[in-house]
């Protein structure tokens, strides 16, 4: 620092003619993508708005009135949107909540010097080279009725569920949602949390070691406070892709027994109801439920991080 | 480790330790099973036909081919593999070629409200995709651009963008300061320091984003299915899960489980191929803050 602040002081104006320049090369080298994004997604988002205050006919294409925020209202005070808030919800929660339990589990295991780590880390990989399609369609092999292998296994050995249309049934498809979802996603928790014991020093658990911790102490009062960063940041990642879910659902059940999200229920309105406004105003709904998420997240998570830097 | 024999207080510290191991063994094993069976439970159902697609049996009694056969033989899916080829290459190189710029501005090149951009940028990657299909579809329609591949290139981008900025914003933070350095000393320009120094020493970041990219697009399936709707637009997801039985209720799932491991082994193996730079790219800027 000091030294820079020397050589701008020796040659300040070839230095200042730089700074200028370089400031008007970043400019230019970051606008175009400024412009596109401008394009490709403030707009979308601000014409959205404007479609979701308008009532479009399905007799006349092209025939709208403005409506003001009535779709909006009809929405808030009718029972489907707040049924696939809840759904959604549900489902975000249930399926963070494991994938962060698993996927650390998943990293610890994967931190441990032991043969065979390179291919574990290597398998715990496929379930993520999969298509998130192709994830739902596994999945739906796994628990067709006769076909699949947690009804076969639960026959062979005699347990209860045999006969059980696992997808046919609220809750149970619920729970298939669930588990496709965790199985894909808890390898990239699972990275994110590696990553993050990676750079923990080993000398804090040899002090640990010498002071007599148990592992399980250790684990819970020196490798939890120290992940926290990777975690607070992969529940993050994860929550906000959890609450705008469309694929896994959408190939499993299409929605039905419990299983429509938000994104899906506005899927439905668009392009089977045709009900442009509507939909509309509902994928707007979904885009502020997500925003709400991340501004919660940044409250706390930021706030706590900041706490802690300030702390170091 | 010594290789002396263990003295009597050791020997109680081995045997917990061989049952330490012994309980990872199981995990490993646990996590392996998770990780692979419904993998195998897709191939074997792939690999059955008629009355093997109503049974449950572990290995197929009389494994055909004849599944792949029939995908193969699909005009339908041939023509949407060539459309997610066509939507993904595009809408990753284009992408990419932005975010170079952009990325390399917000790493290294003074810049006011660096770290609003950045958030700005990144805050997009978390936009609801159907917030961004919903006014499309009422757009495209109106411009004749629905049901188009430039139709769904253009919205691809809103994602495929902030995503590259993001990723390749860090790679390029990790490239030695002391390179432009001294390209300014040797009479550079900002901008030959950038093409001329880091843009060849970031290819294996370009290479690593652009692969994480084209998974994101290649895999994003909310988007086609809003905006397409003939086999000529379709992409692959898309086609995979409107493969349709002679009625609703007879889904050839024996079809739909082939065509989902032809597209699923080449990314398996272009994930396993390049898992190292592929991790490092998930991770990235992850903990640097």
């Amino acid at each position: 620092m000091t030294e820079v602040q020397e050589r701008k002081s020796r040659r300040r104006p070839k230095e200042l003619a730089r700074d200028v320049a370089e400031r008007r090369l970043a400019w230019m080298m970051v606008s175009p993508s400024l412009v596109l994004m401008a394009l490709v997604a403030a707009f979308p988002i601000g014409y959205a708005l404007w479609l979701s205050m308008n009532q479009y006919s399905l007799m006349q294409a092209g025939l709208s009135r403005f409506v003001g925020l009535q779709n909006y209202v009809e929405i808030l005070s009718g029972e489907a949107w707040w049924t696939a808030f809840l759904q959604t919800v549900t489902f975000t929660v249930i399926s963070v909540s494991l994938e962060l339990i698993l996927g650390t589990a998943m990293a610890l295991l994967l931190n441990q010097a032991f043969r065979g780590r390179g291919l574990l880390r290597t398998v715990v990989l496929v379930p993520y080279a999969v298509l998130t399609v192709v994830s739902a369609i596994t999945w739906r092999t796994m628990f067709e009725p006769s076909l699949g292998l947690v009804t076969t296994v639960l026959n062979g050995l005699g347990l209860p569920g045999g006969d059980l249309v696992w997808l046919g049934e609220p809750g149970y498809a619920m729970a298939v949602v669930i588990l496709a979802d965790v199985w894909k996603t808890t390898p990239f928790v699972a990275l994110l949390v590696l990553a993050g014991l990676q750079v923990i020093p080993s000398d804090v658990y040899e002090a640990a070691q010498i002071d007599g911790a148990s592992k399980v102490k250790t684990f819970f009062n020196i490798t939890l406070p120290l992940l926290k960063p990777a975690l607070v940041l992969a529940a993050i990642f994860r929550t906000l892709d959890a609450l705008r879910i469309f694929d896994l659902p959408f190939v499993l059940t299409r929605g039905a027994n419990g299983t429509e999200t938000m994104s899906m229920l506005a899927y439905r309105e668009l392009r089977e109801n045709r009900l442009i406004g509507e939909g509309s105003a509902l994928s707007i709904l979904t885009f502020l439920t997500v925003m709400v998420f991340a501004l919660m997240y940044i409250r706390f998570a930021g706030g706590n991080l900041r706490d802690e830097a300030k702390e170091k | 480790m010594t290789a002396a024999a263990p003295a009597p207080d050791l020997r109680g510290k081995m045997l917990r330790r061989r049952t330490v191991s012994g309980a990872r063994w199981v995990l490993v094993v646990v996590v392996i099973l998770f990780s692979l069976v419904p993998f195998y439970w897709l191939i074997n159902t792939s690999l059955k036909t008629g009355a093997g697609l109503s049974s449950g049996e572990l290995f197929p009694s009389e494994p055909t081919l004849s599944n792949y056969v029939t995908v193969l033989q699909n005009s339908n899916f041939m023509l949407s593999l060539r459309n997610s080829v066509i939507v993904a290459l595009s809408a990753t190189t284009i992408a990419i070629v932005f975010a170079s710029f952009a990325a390399y501005a917000l790493a290294r090149l003074r810049l006011r409200r660096k770290t609003l951009l950045l958030a700005l940028i990144l805050s997009v990657t978390t936009f609801p995709t159907i917030a961004i299909a919903a006014p499309m579809f009422s757009l495209w329609s109106d411009l004749g651009l629905y049901d188009t591949l430039p139709g769904l290139i253009i919205p691809k981008l809103t994602f495929a963008l902030p995503m590259a900025i993001y990723i390749l914003t860090s790679f390029f933070k990790e490239i030695p300061r002391e390179l432009e350095e001294s390209a300014y000393v040797d009479g550079a320009s900002p901008f030959q320091a950038f093409y001329k120094i880091i843009l060849p020493l970031a290819t294996p970041g370009i290479a690593t984003t652009a692969i994480l990219v084209f998974i994101l697009v290649w895999n994003e399936f909310l988007l086609p299915v809003t905006l397409t709707t003939s086999p000529e637009a379709r992409t692959v997801p898309v086609a995979i899960t409107f493969f349709s039985g002679t009625s609703q209720y007879d889904q050839p799932l024996g079809a739909i489980s082939a065509a989902s491991v032809i597209i699923t082994i080449p990314l398996v193996i272009v994930v396993l191929v390049f898992q190292k730079k592929i991790i490092s790219g998930l991770t990235a800027g992850s903990l640097k803050g």
